[in-house]
């Protein structure tokens, strides 16, 4: 079995975002920069089945620009064979990944795909869903435990009620959620090895795929700020605040 | 105009988001069709035909939808969506899990979470896990949103009489098959929809000392969560977490204990209408955001919490 593994880079989950005076986005200058958590989990995901002789191949990819290779080059030291980095200057929409996906897809042949659940940075929340639909496959999204078996694949999904169970043919696309596997980090010696592992690069432009943006973002701007608290000086005093002053219990 | 609005049930009643996401619905447009799409559905047909701002049911009966798969669910509602301007559904794991499969295929850019609605194509949503608020225009003709339920106040539902249509089903691809949903049984509500939220963090220092927190969860009829860092450490289990990894909460009433509020912690939960923090670090950066503050040891203050909430007479649920 081939797997294929979709990673993303995004600012690290620990950095306190700023919104740009000019309100045209984001400031990424100068801000660390790390692969998407639950794509941490995808690729995690791809190496224990290989590690169990389940799957013969794992091909990590990404999108984006120049530097979105570390997430690439992260994957390959923790145990993906190979990468493939197809370079962008803008944002493209989740659609337009989808469409490029699919062309990745239809030349490596793999039997399954595993993104993250979601980007923590446009929060979309869509990729995934859009690749399968594309592609005419099944979905397993927000899986936190999978089983493969034969044809065909069980995923066990974190729904809003609690966990949904369904099987799925192959091949099949796969997101991942934080609870599928705790990611493992990559040792030096197989960073070292990683630097070796070919990375093959494209130009998003070059495949051929509509990937024009359909959604204009006209501002972003920082939520409303709660006005400051107060401090009360005893648990009496706090029971009483929430009870008399707030009427939240 | 008119809008096409994909209910959540489970083939015996709806379920409450779909209410929040109708009103959403209205103020795009007035002419809402709302396709209630199961297996022997009856009763869900009924409750949305009453639902005032509702002016038609789609009713499409089979066993095919029995469990709401995506793959049986998209080639129904394609082959539905000529008509309409928008597709809408809950931003839930329901909508989540199917509106980017049918607007990929009708080759949409779809507009996730929204919590306010400017216009027809114009809207604001959450990114950054809610550090950072968009407003964004949608330049498709046919636009696919999901609405965050906890922004809009559900719709009425009794007084509507609106029509109903029988729906023929359609063909499915037969590539996933439903086996099993195992509700979580807790006595206590959940973490998404509680009215009131207590959560610890690492200063809880042992899974055994959640009890603390456990018991004050019972008496307020509370979810109990737990910081990124409480998590890590094996206290308690990951889907507890609150935060931008974890899940993101709304309450009336959000209790923050040994918590010092990091940032990831804080996109998960900031929106509470009333946010409470104790903690013995005074400068911690979760009494920034707290409408109440105590400063003190949570060891002795949350004995101290649930004994004052037994002298009160009454306590809200």
């Amino acid at each position: 079995m081939k797997i294929l593994v979709a990673v993303k880079r995004v600012i690290d989950y620990n950095v306190q975002i700023r919104v740009k005076e000019d309100g045209s986005g984001i400031n990424t200058d100068n801000v660390k920069m790390s692969t998407n958590p639950p794509d941490d989990n995808a690729i995690e995901e791809a190496v224990k089945l290989k590690e169990i002789g389940k799957a013969k191949e794992i091909v990590a990819v990404t999108i984006g620009e120049e530097k979105a290779q570390e997430t690439v080059r992260k994957a390959l030291a923790v145990g993906a064979d190979r990468g493939i980095h197809i370079k962008s200057e803008s944002y493209i929409e989740p659609l337009g990944i989808a469409k490029i996906l699919k062309k990745i897809v239809e030349k490596e042949k793999p039997d399954l795909v595993f993104l993250g659940k979601q980007a923590i940075d446009d929060d979309c929340n869509q990729t995934g869903q859009m690749l399968a639909a594309i592609l005419g496959w099944p979905q397993g999204t927000f899986a936190s435990k999978i089983q493969h078996k034969d044809q065909v694949i069980e995923v066990t999904r974190e729904v809003d009620e609690g966990l949904e169970t369904i099987e799925i043919n192959l091949p099949a696309v796969i997101t991942c959620d934080l609870r599928l596997n705790e990611p493992r980090f990559a040792s030096l010696p197989n960073i070292m090895k990683a630097k070796k592992k070919p990375i093959e690069q494209l130009n998003a432009k070059d495949l051929g795929v509509d990937i024009s943006n359909r959604i204009q973002q006209l501002k972003v701007e920082e939520p409303p700020k709660r006005k400051g608290g107060i401090k009360v000086s005893s648990v009496a005093e706090l029971v009483g605040k929430l009870k008399n002053e707030a009427k939240v219990i | 105009m008119a809008i096409l609005l994909i209910s959540e049930h489970d083939n015996s009643n709806l379920k409450v988001f779909t209410l929040n996401t109708i009103t959403a619905a209205s103020k795009i447009d007035k002419e809402i069709h709302v396709l209630v799409a199961g297996n022997k559905c009856e009763s869900v047909v009924k409750e949305v035909s009453a639902i005032p701002l509702v002016k038609k049911v789609l009713h499409c009966d089979s066993p095919n939808y029995e469990n709401f798969l995506p793959e049986n669910l998209t080639p129904l509602i394609i082959k539905l969506s000529e008509p309409y301007s928008h597709i809408l559904a809950s931003a839930n794991t329901f909508g989540k899990n199917l509106i980017p499969r049918v607007a990929a295929l009708l080759d949409v850019s779809q507009i996730s979470d929204v919590i306010k609605i400017n216009s027809y194509e114009e809207f604001l949503r959450p990114i950054y896990a809610g550090n950072a608020f968009a407003t964004i225009k949608s330049n498709d003709k046919k636009k696919c949103i999901t609405i965050r339920p906890t922004s809009f106040d559900a719709a009425s539902t009794s007084g509507g009489t609106s029509s109903i249509e029988n729906i023929a089903a359609v063909d499915i691809p037969n590539i996933s098959k439903f086996i099993k949903k195992e509700e979580i049984k807790s006595e206590r509500p959940e973490l998404g929809t509680a009215r009131i939220v207590i959560s610890g963090g690492r200063g809880m220092q042992s899974g055994d000392n959640f009890k603390l927190i456990n018991d004050i969860a019972d008496k307020l009829n509370a979810a109990v969560g737990a910081s990124r860092a409480a998590v890590d450490a094996g206290y308690i289990g990951n889907d507890h977490q609150v935060g931008q990894t974890g899940k993101v909460v709304v309450p009336d009433l959000y209790i923050a204990v040994g918590i010092s509020g990091a940032i990831q912690h804080l996109a998960g939960m900031k929106e509470s209408k009333v946010i409470v923090a104790i903690n013995k670090d005074g400068e911690a950066p979760i009494f920034s955001i707290a409408d109440y503050g105590l400063e003190a040891d949570l060891f002795e203050a949350l004995p101290q919490f649930l004994e004052e909430l037994n002298k009160l007479n009454t306590i809200q649920k």
